[in-house]
């Protein structure tokens, strides 16, 4: 690796050594020499000093070429990832070019091959889907001789700790059975690069149809051996492939530690390159191969179930079912590697968890009642006859009670049958023996009653929690339906998380640059120490969940997940566990999963419609850009050249003008500035109002104070009109923004004025119905142009025969002020022009009172 | 009109334009002037000159004009008009809080300003004299701080507790801005500053008792956005 990284450096590469350990051999540390070196980030744990590679120094330095040695290294408690092949993908996501180290016994598939050659169970390994990006595999290959008498030099490890290490691994046996894997891994990645460059040149007539695998993920430890396998065959094929895991009946049943593998056999799968699936049927054999007919599977890899042959009549197993139903389709089946114990089976599990008391009692009870009850008809019917009661009893007792307590009844039950019901009396002997046939007769009936009644409460049980999730799924579909913005539509599912999982739950939501903020958050009562943010942040960067039991991150208290759609993340899910020692099941995280995908649906829905009403804002303001210029053009220049004419005019003739003629221009100038302070005060107003970032400071307003302040600033405009004001008696307070109201007000009013005839009235009226404030203002005037009732609102809009004073802007404004308050203006022709603005308002009005007077 | 003793306005402006016509029409109306360019000039004439009235643009090039009031009021009571932009109600507030006296919004008409100065300078001088009087009146209503009584055209006018308290605020600042803050702080103390509505709700019905049309009032004139203002008939 460092002769390949100094031939780059020699061709001008940026190289970088990220981190090479030289175990101190002289020949490795002459190579470093004239390499730049990173230096190692330094963690203390548990008072220990470790070293080890500072990724984010790294991607800061950001060089072209970084050499990392030992790609199967976990790295420190408390690092961002826990191992480094994870901060190896981190690099190449940021464009930097890695070369690294890797031994044939860290490669995850080959796992349990090795353990089985070499003995030892190597516990850093990792994923085939990690080395199947690599561009390029070199092998480093050494004879088996050549190797050992290196060690023996102590070119390869420390002398004293080579020793140790060749007497239990470093055997020429298994050195050589590890130089075949290597040698054979290699040559399959040259092979499947060979099959790529044939696929990539369309010599296609020897590529073979492409294959896809099931694997069946079950509960035994065994299970990830299949996985692996699977996984080799996959890359051996070039084939997609599947793990399945099918949810029986018996799952409930399953100790913790037992689910708990099935999940991380199920993670092991996703980590080499799989897909996923979790089927829910009571027979796995059948459901595997409906599902794999439905993906157009070719091949299925199963264990190989062993299973006594007795218990094989009653029950296929499922390497028969696969075999019997899989039709055209290829089954492999994979007999167990290790002799590892085959997991406890379900019952222990069941038999360590206590039985409730009343379960014990009404089983007691029963068996008591049916001996007596029997024991006092004995003189009248058959023994035959009485086993019937007992039966009954039994049947009883599966229905209340669970399937151990039933089993333990059944025997009792014959038990005391024999004792008191057949002859001799109060014996266990019995002098007939064909009782000995009703006596298998009742306990079979019985143990079948007992696993019957059993089963379909576990089913019942199974299917209510598959509708408790289906329910869960519903309800998150629907509320987040109601909602448009992304905020609204996280707290909906952040709650209904919360509800749903034992968890607090909060969502994180990008701000601006994709930077995930803790500010714009559902919620600000989780106790996350700010620094959880960088995790947020890596979940949102990565769309990969990380933190509390899992590989990425599991440092942390929470759980992380991204809420994506596709590629894009529109949010980070943080779960922080209401008992942090009991992990997630497999259900949860399948559920998670599918919630996670549903809100990040709904946050994409809600992003692009933010978008959409972006973009028509944004048309929206250059359509009205382009009018504003048109209109400042000729609105702004007239009353400009009033008044510059007038000014020069003053200025040039000042000594021959008679003092009428100077007033006349002043007052003109007066006017015009007047005119033009409207106009550029109207421009400024709509202008604010179109950015789309008008929000209403709304507050209580008593509306004799609005009208009152707005009359008072159109003092010189209303001179001529006397304006009734008529306010009715029980006007509540107005809920409205103050400022923009009055603007409102004044431009209504103001338009009343400039077009009716001096000294006709104008009239306000305020007052209230419901919960809707209803104002109207009235003029005497010609009224608005008859059929253009609607369209003076719009902007830009003058009158057919307007003597072009006004600025189009007027009404628009009012219009656009209104719709803020989420009111309605409407205009129509009564004897003049009349406006009216109905205006929700809360239902509430404060009241104000004061303490009796003093 | 000033007396035999001019008055001395200081006129801190930045902008050669309207520092014109202000000085035309001040000198005009026989105001003697102190012109200041900067802030930092302002302060330096404000402390040496002792004006009888400052002039003060808040959109100053080398600092804050309330910066400037912060200073001055250290040491001097001397009005302060302020000059400011027509959308900057937060700059008005502030400045009003720290102590100016009144503002006008630019474009202003020369009219509009020389009534302010005017009134502004009639209070100084009433402040100045007589102060033991403890009746005040405007319009038909006299109020009588000490007995508690308030007359509308010589009847008596019932008031709550509330509404004699935000009356004689305005009553004891007459022509003057108040701040919603500044009235709240006064009626309700501190702790009910963020209600504004209340103060509105008071100032409602003090113009129903006292306002002949409580829709067009001519004494309790709000300033919107900033607080109110009790004309009483000579500031305009």
């Amino acid at each position: 690796m460092l002769q390949a990284g100094r031939v780059q450096q020699d061709k001008q590469v940026e190289v970088l050594v990220g981190l090479v350990e030289t175990h101190k051999r002289a020949e490795t540390e002459a190579l470093l020499q004239s390499l730049e070196i990173l230096p190692r980030r330094r963690t203390k744990h548990r008072g220990i000093d470790l070293e080890e590679f500072d990724l984010d120094a790294a991607l800061a330095r950001h060089p072209q070429l970084i050499l990392v040695d030992e790609l199967a290294h976990t790295n420190a408690p408390g690092s961002r990832h826990s191992k480094r092949w994870q901060d190896i993908q981190e690099l190449l996501q940021a464009g930097i070019n890695v070369y690294t180290t890797l031994n044939v016994q860290h490669v995850e598939s080959l796992n349990d091959v090795v353990t089985a050659i070499t003995g030892v169970q190597v516990r850093e390994t990792v994923p085939d889907s990690v080395l199947a990006e690599a561009d390029e595999i070199a092998l480093i290959d050494l004879p088996v001789n050549e190797l050992l008498d290196r060690m023996n030099a102590g070119k390869v490890y420390f002398p004293e700790q080579a020793q140790r290490a060749k007497q239990s691994f470093f055997r020429p046996g298994n050195l050589s059975a590890l130089r075949e894997l290597a040698l054979r891994r290699t040559a399959e990645s040259v092979d499947v690069q060979m099959l790529a460059y044939r696929k990539g040149h369309s010599i296609d007539n020897t590529w073979p149809v492409s294959e896809r695998i099931l694997v069946a993920v079950g509960p035994s430890p065994n299970s990830a051996n299949l996985v692996r396998s699977a996984s080799r065959s996959a890359q051996r094929l070039n084939a997609q492939w599947i793990a399945a895991f099918v949810e029986t009946q018996g799952y409930a049943r399953y100790p913790e530690q037992t689910r708990q593998r099935i999940l991380s056999t199920i993670q092991l799968a996703e980590e080499l390159g799989a897909q996923t699936v979790t089927l829910t049927a009571n027979n796995a054999g059948q459901a595997l191969i409906e599902y794999a007919r439905a993906r157009n599977v070719t091949r299925i890899i199963a264990g190989k179930s062993v299973q006594p042959s007795w218990k094989r009549f009653f029950q296929q197993t499922l390497t028969q079912e696969l075999i019997e139903g899989s039709g055209t389709i290829q089954v492999d089946l994979i007999a167990p590697v290790t002799s590892a114990v085959e997991p406890a089976a379900p019952q222990v599990a069941a038999l360590s968890r206590p039985i409730p008391k009343s379960e014990l009692l009404f089983s007691v009870a029963v068996l008591v009642a049916a001996t007596i009850v029997a024991f006092l008809l004995r003189p009248f019917l058959a023994a035959t006859n009485l086993a019937m009661i007992y039966l009954l009893g039994a049947v009883a007792i599966s229905v209340r009670c669970s399937r151990r307590v039933s089993t333990v009844a059944a025997f009792l039950l014959v038990a005391s049958f024999d004792f008191f019901c057949v002859p001799p009396y109060g014996d266990f002997a019995v002098s007939d023996t064909e009782y000995l046939i009703t006596f298998a007769a009742m306990l079979t009936v019985s143990l079948i009653i007992a696993d019957l009644t059993a089963r379909g409460r576990e089913q019942i049980s199974q299917i209510a929690s598959r509708e408790a999730r289906t329910q869960i799924l519903y309800l998150l579909s629907k509320r987040l339906a109601r909602e448009e913005e992304s905020l609204p539509i996280a707290t909906e599912a952040a709650r209904l998380i919360e509800d749903a999982f034992p968890a607090k739950a909060i969502i994180f939501l990008p701000g601006m640059e994709d930077q995930v903020s803790f500010n714009r958050r559902t919620s600000y009562e989780l106790p996350l120490p700010q620094a959880e943010e960088s995790i947020a942040q890596w979940v949102y960067d990565h769309n990969q969940k990380a933190g509390h039991g899992l590989a990425t991150l599991s440092g942390s208290k929470a759980l992380y997940f991204p809420l994506a759609a596709g590629q894009k993340v529109r949010g980070v899910l943080a779960l922080l566990p209401t008992h942090a020692n009991v992990p997630f099941s497999i259900e949860e995280h399948n559920l998670l999963d599918t919630l996670c995908q549903q809100v990040g649906l709904a946050l994409e829905r809600a992003a692009t419609q933010q978008t959409m009403r972006t973009s028509e804002l944004e048309i929206e303001t250059e359509r009205l850009r382009n009018s504003l210029l048109s209109a400042v053009s000729h609105d702004l220049r007239t009353p400009l050249a009033s008044i510059t004419g007038a000014a020069t005019t003053l200025q040039q003739q000042s000594g021959r003008l008679d003092t009428g003629t100077q007033n006349d221009l002043l007052t003109s100038i007066v006017e015009e500035a007047e005119r033009l302070s409207r106009l550029v005060n109207n421009l400024l107003d709509m202008t604010r109002l179109e950015a789309g970032g008008m929000v209403p400071h709304l507050d209580w307003h008593p509306f004799e104070e609005i009208i009152g302040s707005a009359l008072r600033r159109l003092k010189n405009i209303l001179k001529d009109h006397p304006v009734k004001v008529t306010i009715a008696d029980n006007l509540p307070l107005l809920y409205v923004d103050a400022a923009l109201f009055e603007q409102v007000l004044v431009n209504l009013l103001e338009n009343a004025a400039r077009y009716t005839p001096a000294a006709t009235p104008i009239e306000i009226n305020a007052r209230i119905s419901a919960d809707t404030m209803q104002i109207q203002i009235a003029d005497h005037g010609p009224g608005f142009p008859a059929g253009n009732e609607k369209r003076v609102f719009e902007k830009f809009y003058r009158g057919p025969d307007s003597t072009g004073r006004g600025s189009g802007l007027g009404l628009a404004i009012c219009r656009a002020i209104v719709d803020a308050h989420h009111g309605e203006i409407e205009a129509e022709n009564s004897n003049g022009a009349l406006v009216r603005i109905r205006l929700p308002q809360p239902t509430h009005p404060p009241i104000i009172t004061e303490p009796a007077d003093a | 009109m000033p007396d035999s003793v001019p008055i001395e306005i200081l006129l801190i402006e930045d902008d050669s334009q309207i520092r014109r016509f202000l000085r035309a029409s001040l000198l005009a109306d026989q105001y003697k002037l102190i012109e200041a360019f900067t802030a930092a000039e302002g302060m330096i004439q404000a402390i040496a000159r002792l004006p009888d009235l400052i002039l003060l643009d808040l959109g100053l090039p080398d600092g804050d004009g309330l910066d400037v009031i912060r200073q001055v009021r250290q040491s001097s009571r001397v009005p302060i008009i302020v000059l400011s932009a027509r959308d900057n109600d937060k700059d008005k507030i502030a400045a009003l809080d720290l102590g100016a006296d009144d503002y006008v919004a630019k474009p202003f008409s020369m009219g509009e300003l020389s009534a302010r100065i005017r009134a502004a300078v009639r209070r100084t001088a009433q402040l100045a004299g007589d102060n033991t009087s403890s009746e005040y009146c405007f319009g038909t209503v006299i109020v009588d701080l000490a007995k508690r009584i308030v007359k509308k055209g010589g009847e008596e006018v019932h008031l709550t507790p509330h509404e004699f308290k935000l009356l004689s605020m305005l009553v004891r600042h007459p022509g003057r801005v108040l701040t919603q803050r500044e009235l709240l702080k006064e009626v309700w103390g501190t702790n009910h500053s963020e209600q504004a509505h209340y103060l509105r709700v008071y100032m409602a019905q003090l113009r129903r008792k006292l306002e002949t049309d409580p829709a067009q009032p001519k004494f309790f004139i709000t300033e919107p956005g900033v607080g109110y203002r009790l004309d009483d008939g000579d500031s305009t």
